[in-house]
This record gives C-alpha cells, structure tokens and sequence, in this order.
C-alpha cells in the first residue's frame, strides 16, 4: 500500500498508482485494434447477512419510508411538503419558502456540502453506503431480484440457460415488480410537487395533462433503469460525489479495509489444518468477498474509487473466519494508519475543522430559520416624475408597496411612515393581505412645507401586523424635493 | 437569409456532426502500436500513470443518442439554413399559440366583465383589482401609480375631468386617446395685455390678484379665450378646454405657468389605447378609472391577487 494521499488522489481519478501498476512491458503497444468501450460485465450479487447489512436494511427502510409517507403528511389545509413550482413556493410544514428565500437553499446546500467532508473524512463513503438514494433504491431492486430469480448461482445458471417457461416468467415478474415499484416511487416523487391526494384520483380517471403524464413516467422509468440496469455504472461512470469523496479520505479515515498482512498469502486448505505450518494467512481465497461485493470489486486488491463502503465484504468474511475459527476483522472498518501499525488518531484537526465550520453553520441556519419574519415589503418609487408640489407648498412623492404575506393566516397590516415629523402618509393605511398573497398598494408621502428637508432625504416604510407585532418589515426608500431656493 | 449564407450554415453544420460521427468511430478502438487498454498512456503526473481505461459501451450509445438526436432536431425544426423542418415550427407561430392559450384562459373573464356597465364594475372588487393592475402597468407611467398626475398629467382622482366625467367619456378617453391644444396667444392678445388676461384668469378661482389688473384683462379674455374657455371661463368638454374656475390647473395656477400657457400654448396628448390594450381591458381600465373618482378620495383598499383565481 501506498501513503493516503497519492493513493486517494489515484482512486479518485480513475487511475493507478505505479505500485500497483499492471505487469508493466506486458504488451505494452498492442498488435491489433482493440475496442475501447467495454461491454458491461453482469454482476451476480450474492445475498449475504450480517450486523452491517442489518444496519443498512435499517437505514434504507428508514430513509425509504419518510420518502413514501413524506407526501401524505399534513399541515392545515395543505400537504406538509409541497414544492410548489409553478407558484414558486415551497412549503415545509410550518414554513413556507419563496423565491426571495433562495438564501436558506444555500445554506442547506452548504450543510449538506460540509456533511459529506465531516462524514466521508470520518468513515469514508458512508452516504453512499447507507443513505444515497441510488443505494436504497438499488438494494430493494436487489431484493425483487433476490424473490423472483434467487441467489447468485441460480441467477447466473438462469441467465446461461435457455429460454424456458420457467425463465420467462421469473424474468416477468422480476421486471413487473422493478416497475411496480418503479411507478410507486416515481409517482410518490411527482406527488412532492403535484398534491398527491389530489394526483392519484387524477391519474385513477386519466385526468393529467401531457405535460404531467410525461413527468410521472421520466420519473418512473428513470428509476426503473437506473436501480434496475444501471445499477454500479451510476456511481463509478456518472456520480461525482464518488469521485471527489476519494480525495477526501486519508490515513485517519476509516474505511473498508483488507488486512494485507494478516491474510497474505492467501490460498485454500482445509478447515482443520494448521495454516502456517502451510504457509498461509488467514485468506482462504473464498471469494465471497467479492460475490457479495454490489460494484463487482475484489477488496483484497486496496481501496478502490468503485467501493461505494456498503459493508457487505466485512459481513461476508466475517461469516467465512467464524466458520473457519479464525478471529473476525479479516476485513474491517479501519485506517491505513492501523493498518501499518501506526496508533490512529480519529480526532484530528481537519476532522475538528470540519466538524467546527458544520457546526458553525448549522447553528446559523437553525437561527436564521427561527429569525425569518415571513414578511416581505418591496417600495418601488415612482420614476417618471421625481416628485410633485401642491398648491400650498408641500411636496409629494409616490411609492407602490408590494406587500407578501408569507405566513400561514391572513394578516391586518399597518403601514407607517418615518421620520413621523417629517412626512406624513396619504393613502391606505391598513391593508389586510390573505395567507401567501401579494397586494400592491400605491402611497404618497407629503412633505408639509412647513417641514425642512434636503432635497433627497431618507424615508422609512414599516409594514406591521396588527395582530402579531413580530411581523414588522422595515423598507427604505428616498424622498426627493425640490432644491429649497437659495441653493 | 441569402442562398449564400443558407448554404455556409448546413454545410457547417452537417460538417461538424459529420466530424463528431467520424471522431466517435476513429476513437472506437486503439490504434495498432498504441497502449492497450488499461495500460499506461505514459507521462508522468506526481507518480500517477495515466491509463488506457475503456468507457462502458452505454456511454457509446449516448454519444450515438446525441448524434440521431441532432440530426432529428435539424429535420423537424428550423436549423439547417433556410430549410424551415418538417413541422413548419416558427417563434412567432409559438407566441401567436401562447396568446391563444391565454385568451382561452382569461378571455371568458375579462368577456364577463365587457359585458357589465361601468358603474356596476366599479363597485365589482374583482374588476377593479383587476383595472387596478392594468393601470399600473399601462398608466401610471404618466398619471402616477396613485393616479394623481403632475404638472401636465390630469389628477384622475379630483373629479374634474377636461373631456367629461361620465363612464362614456373616460372610456373613449382610454380607447381613442386625447389631443388638448391651446394655441399661442401672444400674438392675438399682445404681449403688453398678458398680465392683465393672466390677473383675470387667476381671478376667476378665486385667488387673490390686483383687481384693476383683473378688470383690465376681462375684455381681452371675453374677446379671446371664451371661444373656448366660455364666457364664463367653465370651459368646454368637448374641446377638452379646462374649466378655469375651479381649483385644479394641469400646468400649475402660478401667474408665471398660466402667462407661459397664454405666450407659447399647451399641447397635451393621450394615446389612443385601443389597439395597445384591447377594448375588453380597457373597459375594465376605464371602471378603475372611473371607480377613482367616483368615492372622490384615494384609491380603494386594495384586491389581494389570490382572490382572482388563476395567475396573471
């Protein structure tokens, strides 16, 4: 093994260090044409059952779950979570986001962001192994497969054998139950933005307009080739968290890892012979290891960009050394320090840096959240004439309000104008604006002539609920006069 | 688009997919004497050997899915030159398209409301969130957005109305627009008799002036103005000639707007707004209008926009 650095840098380019280099002069010129797109090599994942794969199955129902139920929730009168595209507002339970809010967006991209460093520089690619969408759909995919067709060898001898009624229709059901459960998923996601109590009715009396036939079927034949087909060839080809997440790791990280030196030299004997008296390691080169392995990678080979850190390996292997007799961890969570025999510290200063800025962050999300006022007062001033005079001296702006009531109930606004012993408010002054409306109110500013101002002065909106006086908006604007003779 | 420059883009446009095609077939494999696949293709990046590594043969099935995409695209929609593609596709038929499928959408309310008189629709909240809208857009560039005017824009809150006041007139104002000329007058009146005619004008509003000056200006004004304005000096609708005895002066009722009014003339236009807003609009434009000035304050407290149905 090589030191972290180079090595990560290489997994994640998709190349190899020298070490590890193939037979280098082996052919190195090629006599004929060779193709350069691979055919895709079918992966035969053999089942296997272990406390790592227990916790998955338990994180991908999880995770699965709030997908499934997240639409049918409730808040008031509407669905709870409801991205609602085409009036630019999205709903979250209590809150409801608007265009002006994109910053909130950002900032959860950039939690979401230092997540993936703190987690990945933790314990490697855990997103991809536990919680990615693409691995939790892909395992239920896995698991259709697992009921229709069987395990790894029956699969294999099916798909080597001829087509008989038998084969016909495993195969049948294996793609009726991708796409039954391609079309669940799909539709569930369409009824993130398309009221879901409102769509399944519609979609039962073939109701949706092309525009959402369209939408509902990209969403579910994309998932149906993507967890079907596709499969491993997302995250090494197309995914590039995958990529960039190698570069993330060094000799601290915990990730899957094969313990060389206890192994080597690996090789068959028999359960009751004395395996260093044969000149052996603990690899009894099984292979399980790389049956069970969902990227159809040999783990014994080092850490590779493809090993998306599922975990099935260990599982695997540590069935095959309890069997065996020989203690568990062949391959285990550790890090290329403790690998080489050097103590590991997990703490280190970029884990803490990470950890310091996520944190950092999260708690100025959470307080901006809990600060937003769900008000928003736009003053346009009018353009076309800088202001006006009236027949007894004073002097007159206009301004349109755009008042948006982001909260969930209607609200009585007052509108208020400052400094108060300067200008003096003609027009409205209570507008009462409905749940996630937007009322235009012209206004106009009198400057009395008795009072003195510089030709442009600052001038104040305020906008406050009548009835909850947290909901108060302040919105500059300028007031502009005529130059007061003399100057 | 000359034959010339028709000919230049397909043949640089088929040019190019035909050299993408030839470098996706040339790339297809290795060439003889070169790295095999997943062998190093030499050079030296910090000890990391740069491989060989084929793509998966799907990824070719994309490149080849661009490609029949392309040609596709070119073959419906214009692209190539002055070939206008099979499905006669142009930007402007698109617009004309989008434009029916708003008039589908809202032609049948604003049809609702042409139907209704204008005293009715300016008691209708809907109508007039909906005029209130359109006039922001469409009016208040020069009457102001509290529909108050300025210096030579009418205050269309007040009341007083140069072309008349009903419903009828305010709609035809809108539709058909307005030209308010007065001709310089230096000339007729004399330069020398302007302050008089200016004292007697202000003295028809009541404002305070010297009255020998405004007696001196009343014969002037009476041989003149009235052929306009009246003997009165309360103006004519149908010449669109203020009414100088009330307190609103377009032009401001200082001695030195109303000499200038008298010396130069004034020359005031509204366009004609039936080709520019449809006379369905600016029906329901005109019951905002009219609704203004009709409760003789400020404008009504506003409409919210979700009460209107369907998104503008």
């Amino acid at each position: 093994m090589t030191a972290g650095g180079p090595q990560a840098a290489a997994a994640a380019a998709g190349t190899t260090s020298r070490a590890q280099r193939p037979t280098p002069g082996d052919g190195g010129a090629t006599a004929a044409e060779v193709p350069l797109y691979a055919k895709r090599e079918a992966i035969y994942q053999k089942e296997i059952q272990g406390p790592f794969q227990r916790l998955r199955a338990v994180t991908l129902f999880v995770l699965a779950g709030i997908f499934l139920v997240g639409p049918w929730l409730r808040w008031g009168e509407r669905q709870a979570v409801w991205l609602d595209v085409p009036a630019r507002k999205f709903h979250l339970f209590g809150l409801t986001f608007w265009p002006q809010d994109f910053i909130f967006l950002s900032w959860l991209l950039i939690i979401a962001a230092f997540s993936l460093f703190f987690f990945t520089a933790l314990a490697g690619r855990l997103w991809c192994g536990y919680a990615c969408p693409q691995t939790v759909w892909t395992k239920f995919f896995m698991w259709i497969e697992w009921l229709t067709e069987g395990d790894r060898n029956q699969r294999i001898r099916l798909d080597r054998g001829p087509w008989t009624r038998e084969k016909i229709l495993r195969k049948a059901a294996k793609h009726a139950g991708w796409l039954a459960l391609a079309v669940v998923v799909g539709t569930t996601f369409v009824g993130y933005f398309l009221p879901i109590r409102d769509l399944l009715p519609r979609i039962a009396s073939l109701q949706l307009g092309a525009g959402e036939w369209v939408f509902l079927a990209a969403a579910s034949l994309a998932l149906y080739g993507d967890a079907g087909w596709m499969r491993e060839q997302i995250c090494i080809y197309a995914c590039p968290y995958a990529r960039f997440q190698g570069a993330m790791f060094d000799q601290s990280t915990l990730t899957v890892f094969y313990d060389r030196g206890r192994g080597e030299p690996r090789g068959h004997r028999s359960r009751s012979a004395d395996y260093r008296a044969l000149g052996l390691g603990e690899c009894i080169d099984c292979g399980l290891c790389v049956h069970v392995c969902p990227t159809g990678i040999d783990i014994r080979d080092g850490t590779q960009y493809q090993c998306i850190g599922c975990a099935a390996c260990i599982d695997a292997c540590d069935q095959v050394m309890d069997e065996m007799g020989y203690p568990r961890g062949l391959v285990r969570y550790t890090t290329e320090e403790a690998l080489a025999g050097q103590p590991t510290r997990i703490l280190r200063p970029r884990l803490v840096a990470y950890g310091a800025v996520l944190a950092v962050m999260v708690t100025v999300f959470a307080w901006a959240l809990w600060h937003r006022v769900p008000l928003a007062v736009d003053v346009l001033r009018d353009r076309a004439r800088l202001y006006r005079q009236t027949a007894d001296g004073a002097v007159e702006n206009v301004y349109t309000l755009k008042i948006m009531n982001k909260d969930q109930r209607t609200h009585a606004f007052a509108i208020g104008v400052e400094p108060a012993d300067r200008f003096v408010l003609d027009g409205p002054r209570d507008v009462t604006v409905a749940a996630g409306a937007i009322v235009d109110v012209p206004v106009r500013v009198r400057r009395p002539a008795e009072s003195e101002a510089p030709p442009s002065a600052r001038v104040t909106f305020s906008v406050r609920a009548v009835d909850a006086p947290a909901l108060l908006v302040r919105e500059e604007s300028r007031f502009l006069g005529p130059r007061p003779p003399g100057t | 688009m000359s034959a010339g420059w028709s000919w230049f883009v397909i043949v640089l446009t088929l040019g190019a997919i035909g050299a993408c095609v030839w470098l996706m077939l040339w790339a297809r494999t290795t060439r003889v004497g070169e790295p095999g696949p997943r062998e190093a293709l030499g050079g030296d990046f910090d000890g990391i050997d740069e491989l060989n590594t084929p793509l998966p043969r799907w990824w070719l099935g994309l490149f080849i899915g661009t490609i029949v995409f392309s040609l596709g695209y070119l073959l419906l929609y214009p692209g190539l030159g002055r070939f206008p593609g099979l499905l006669g596709w142009t930007s402007t038929g698109q617009h004309a398209r989008a434009v029916e499928d708003f008039e589908r959408t809202y032609g049948p309310i604003y049809a609702r409301f042409a139907a209704m008189p204008l005293e009715a629709l300016a008691r209708d909240p809907a109508a007039i969130a909906i005029g209130q809208r359109l006039f922001a857009n469409n009016c208040s560039m020069c009457h102001g957005s509290d529909a108050r005017g300025g210096i030579g824009y009418p205050d269309l809150t007040d009341g007083v109305w140069k072309w008349g006041g009903t419903p009828d007139h305010i709609e035809k104002s809108i539709l058909d627009g307005r030209e308010g000329l007065m001709p310089p007058f230096v000339a007729a009146v004399g330069e020398d008799h302007v302050p008089a005619v200016v004292a007697y004008v202000q003295s028809l509003s009541g404002q305070r002036v010297d009255p020998a000056l405004a007696a001196a200006g009343e014969a002037k004004f009476k041989t003149v103005c009235v052929a306009c304005h009246g003997m009165d000096g309360k103006g004519n609708i149908a010449l669109g000639a203020p009414d100088l005895t009330d307190q609103e002066w377009l032009y401001g009722s200082s001695a030195e707007a109303i000499a200038e009014g008298i010396r130069k003339g004034r020359h005031g236009v509204m366009p004609a707004h039936r080709d520019l807003l449809g006379v369905e609009r600016a029906h329901l434009v005109a019951a905002y209008v009219y609704s203004l000035s009709a409760s003789q304050s400020a404008p009504p407290p506003p409409q919210e926009l979700s009460a209107l149905g369907p998104r503008s």
